[in-house]
């Protein structure tokens, strides 16, 4: 990258309120060079507070060989915000990026939690850059201010005439120049942070934001250096496997462990409240003597009986009773009295069944318990939580919790419940051996254990005027409950709304002027979890699917209708662009032989995402995808290659939620094991994609997972087309299809 | 039950000798035993590719052979792939920036190593039927797929 043109002076304007506690504390400490290598690790973010004598900074220090070290407080899970958090410090700062070293965070809500997590440091919800953002750039734009000011005052000009380039403070009139570096040596750092305006980013100049940097995380990925919690070795350490009961509430009643304590390598059975852990010299002992044991469960549990079955039954008769009340979720006008006055009503049921994560890296953490205190080596989504459960677990203060946050082998919502289990199981585990214990779980353990996007029974009523213009929009939502289960400390201030259950009801860019979503969250006994797009996943699934019915109904194009739903407002016109975008890109117009086309749309917290699948039909009923076009307006692009591939990876995860991927309930325990009999995608299962990516000078929101509650829809919708007939359960399977298509009387072509 | 054996098999270059319960998987050994961390455990039961390795040069799933059938044999992991990322597979994936999570990435490096050694020029087609048995979660396939072609073409360009 070619920079030439120096960065204007430092614009000291109006006094700035911060939001939060994280706002006002910065520094620049000056510290001897010999950090050659700084990577991101707690380890090393732990050295370089103990380099050099000056002052402990909260995001950026600067050395005096000139590398800049910048904290990122984000989980690392793939999906780049590790990366790009400390690329805004940077680019407000004026660092040249070839000194910048990237520093994990250390565990603290009160300096590094997330602005829109209510300042909890919790990387989820695809709510990082777009909840950092503004502070990032202010605190860059404060560290510029004061490596400036203290080249103005070195030099003896005025602070108006110093501008900056990368890395380096200028003083045009002059010709003079210094790097960070050089400042950093004689630097004087104010008590108080320095008031300084940042542009607004509808014409804010950008050097990094934008630009596609390499991240940091890969290089180690390439060569198996890479380090995931699964990796750590600790001096000493044994291993750990559990049993756990088949729900939750089954504690043990009866455990006969004879056969397991005679395995070679076993060390210890460890009886615990919700099951029972093994101890042994190596994994495989452990996996071994853990599938040796036999327990007898106790039949308290919520649980037992229930099956998809039941769930579908009782949840379907709460969708349809009309004196059933649910928790508001969105309530705009008056959706009953104006369905009451509508020239047409239409109702449609949708659902869809339990869904599993499958990051790649099965669940797994070590720890090391002793008499002083805990340390703990994990793959978490919020580092501050991990040491809160860890210190509770053992009764210790937080202060005692040593953690080291390791990069996560996909985490898809899967690693942010505030129990982390995962992570206690070593904790637990550690302290019965007195040793330093890796708990791993196995891929059925993972399976048998998870924690499943809830099942669904989604019913919408829309009322319509003479025109075909939806007036009127009821959305019902039953499911199990997610929040209460995964975070209810986040739940007790929820006042019952389900937040992880209820996201995507809203409907934000379309004008419908009467709107209620309610939600009625079960209690099943089932384990539930966020999981990549949360509610948005089935709830959008539902609004596409019957919107795109609508506009079969009155014999309207799909994209036409859609559009003539949008409202007037600026998101609104964002949407209409990103829908006629895609369109465009598909060719909408153009039949194809014996293929379908299907196109869904969605707002995801702000940002506009539309796609269209298209889709042939097999006689065993499989459904083909062979191409999918996606159009994302996400804002201003931090890193747009890095949106891409987010996109990209969005969307062959919403291709197995939609066509293959399923978790079966049995008597309340899971039936599904492992990767035979849950089936993700493969290479072979991917379709041609394509993506554009629209760059718009609005505030960054989402990319993570934005694009995969489009995929079910669009693929539902692109049946239809083609065959006439319409899915409304998630995933849509063969069998599904062959029946939908017998009840219709329909055959395949 | 299981009996204790000892085996001796080279792994990347250099000869060791294992004492373990015969049925463990070399997945196990080469992890918690060897330290070579980079071979990843993703099923246990070879429907992933996660823990993919060169066994006597054939890529093959390190979950599935036991400790007791790899005596004599010689084994290459991802840390032995090449001594510094220099691999043309390697230098591709950076490239492309395949990774995201990169827990499966090891394993789809040495399938592809796999693959380019036995057709150096695969089709599309090829690498996607060849590539299929190794899953990534992430969904980074597209860019594998284009990282294997870059990989083919630039060794080509340079024999």
């Amino acid at each position: 990258m070619k920079i030439s043109t120096a960065k204007k002076p430092v614009n000291a304007g109006r006094r700035r309120f911060m939001v939060g506690t994280a706002g006002l504390t910065f520094g620049v400490a000056v510290a001897t060079p010999g950090l050659q290598h700084l990577m991101a690790g707690a380890a090393e973010a732990a050295a370089m507070n103990n380099v050099g004598s000056v002052s402990l900074n909260n995001w950026v220090t600067v050395l005096t060989d000139g590398t800049v070290a910048i904290m990122s407080p984000a989980a690392e899970m793939g999906q780049g915000s590790l990366t790009a958090l400390p690329v805004i410090v940077a680019d407000e700062m004026d660092a040249d990026w070839s000194k910048v070293r990237i520093i994990a965070a250390p565990p603290n809500d009160k300096l590094y939690g997330n602005p829109a997590f209510r300042f909890l440091q919790y990387t989820a919800g695809s709510a990082t850059i777009t909840g950092y953002f503004n502070n990032l750039r202010q605190f860059g734009a404060q560290v510029r201010y004061v490596l400036l000011d203290n080249a103005a005052q070195r030099w003896g000009v005025p602070l108006a005439e110093v501008a900056s380039e990368p890395g380096y403070a200028v003083h045009p009139r002059s010709g003079r120049r210094l790097s960070y570096g050089e400042i950093a040596a004689f630097a004087k750092v104010p008590a108080q942070a320095p008031e300084v305006t940042v542009e607004p980013v509808a014409k804010a100049q950008f050097r990094l934001i934008g630009k596609d940097l390499p991240r940091v995380d890969v290089a180690g990925k390439v060569n198996g250096s890479a380090q995931y919690s699964i990796d750590v070795q600790v001096p000493g350490m044994v291993y750990g496997a559990i049993l756990r009961e088949p729900m939750e509430g089954a504690a043990p009643e009866l455990i006969d462990d004879r056969e397991a304590r005679a395995i070679d390598g076993v060390l210890q059975i460890v009886p615990l409240k919700f099951g029972v852990g093994v101890i042994a010299q190596n994994p495989w002992a452990a996996f071994k003597a853990k599938k040796a044991l036999k327990v007898t469960w106790s039949r308290k549990a919520t649980g037992w009986g229930f099956s998809n079955d039941k769930g579908y039954a009782q949840f379907a008769a709460l969708a349809k009773d009309p004196n059933a009340k649910g928790v508001a979720w969105e309530t705009e006008g008056d959706a009953a009295g104006a369905i009451a006055k509508a020239a047409t009503v239409f109702e449609g049921e949708y659902r869809a069944d339990y869904a599993y994560h499958a990051q790649m890296e099965p669940l797994n953490s070590v720890a090391a318990v002793t008499a002083d205190g805990c340390e703990i080596w994990c793959g978490t989504q919020s580092q501050t939580v991990a040491v809160t459960a860890a210190a509770e677990a053992l009764g210790i203060p937080e202060a005692k919790v040593k953690f080291n946050g390791m990069l996560l082998g996909g985490g898809f919502g899967r690693r942010g419940n505030r129990d982390v289990e995962f992570i206690i199981d070593s904790v637990l585990m550690s302290k019965a051996a007195g040793k330093p214990v890796k708990v791993i779980w196995t891929r059925e353990d993972d399976v048998h254990n998870g924690r499943f996007r809830p099942l669904y029974v989604n019913r919408i009523r829309a009322g319509l005027d003479s025109q075909g213009k939806i007036v009127a929009w009821h959305h019902r939502v039953v499911s199990d409950r997610v929040l209460a289960f995964m975070d209810p400390v986040r739940y007790k201030e929820s006042k019952g709304r389900d937040n992880i259950a209820m996201r995507g009801t809203e409907l934000p860019t379309y004008d419908i002027a009467h709107r209620l979503a309610e939600g009625l969250q079960q209690d099943t006994g089932m384990r539930t979890a966020p999981l990549r797009a949360i509610g948005v996943g089935q709830n959008s699934f539902a609004n596409e699917v019957f919107i795109d019915e609508l506009a079969a109904k009155l014999g309207v194009d799909p994209v036409e209708f859609r559009i003539r739903q949008l409202a007037g407002t600026p998101r609104a016109q964002r949407a209409k662009h990103t829908i006629e975008e895609v369109a465009r890109m598909a060719e909408w117009g153009r039949k194809r032989q014996g293929r379908g086309l299907g196109m869904a749309y969605l707002d995801y917290s702000g940002t506009q995402v539309a796609g269209i699948a298209e889709v042939s039909l097999a006689k065993n009923g499989s459904i083909r995808v062979h191409d999918f076009w996606c159009v994302i307006d996400a804002g201003i692009a931090v890193q747009p290659d890095n949106i891409i591939a987010q996109t990209q990876s969005s969307i062959v995860y919403g291709l197995g939620l939609a066509l293959t991927e399923r978790i079966d309930i049995v008597d309340g325990a899971v039936k599904q094991s492992n990767f035979f009999d849950y089936h993700v995608p493969r290479m072979r299962d991917i379709p041609n994609i394509h993506i554009k990516l629209i760059q718009t000078r609005n505030h960054p929101t989402g990319a993570g997972q934005m694009a995969t509650p489009l995929v079910p829809s669009a693929i539902a919708n692109a049946l239809h087309q083609l065959t006439g007939v319409r899915l409304r359960q998630q995933p849509l399977l063969p069998e599904r299809v062959l029946h939908a298509m017998a009840e219709a009387g329909v055959s395949i072509a | 039950m299981s009996n204790t054996i000892s085996v001796t098999l080279t792994v990347n270059g250099k000869r060791q000798t294992i004492t373990a319960a015969s049925d463990t998987p070399l997945l196990w050994v080469l992890r918690e035993e060897l330290k070579l961390t980079g071979t990843k455990f993703g099923c246990g039961v070879g429907q992933c590719g996660a823990c993919t390795v060169h066994l006597n040069g054939e890529p093959t799933q390190s979950c599935l052979h036991a400790l007791k059938d790899v005596n004599g044999k010689t084994v290459t992991t991802i840390e032995g792939l090449s001594p510094d990322s220099s691999h043309p597979l390697q230098k591709a994936w950076l490239v492309e920036q395949v990774p995201q999570c990169g827990y499966c990435q090891s394993g789809q490096i040495m399938r592809a190593a796999g693959l380019l050694k036995q057709n150096p020029r695969p089709t599309r087609e090829q690498i996607v039927e060849y590539m299929s048995p190794n899953i990534c979660r992430c969904g980074t396939y597209v860019r594998i797929a284009s990282a294997i072609e870059r990989a083919a073409r630039e060794t080509g360009a340079q024999s």
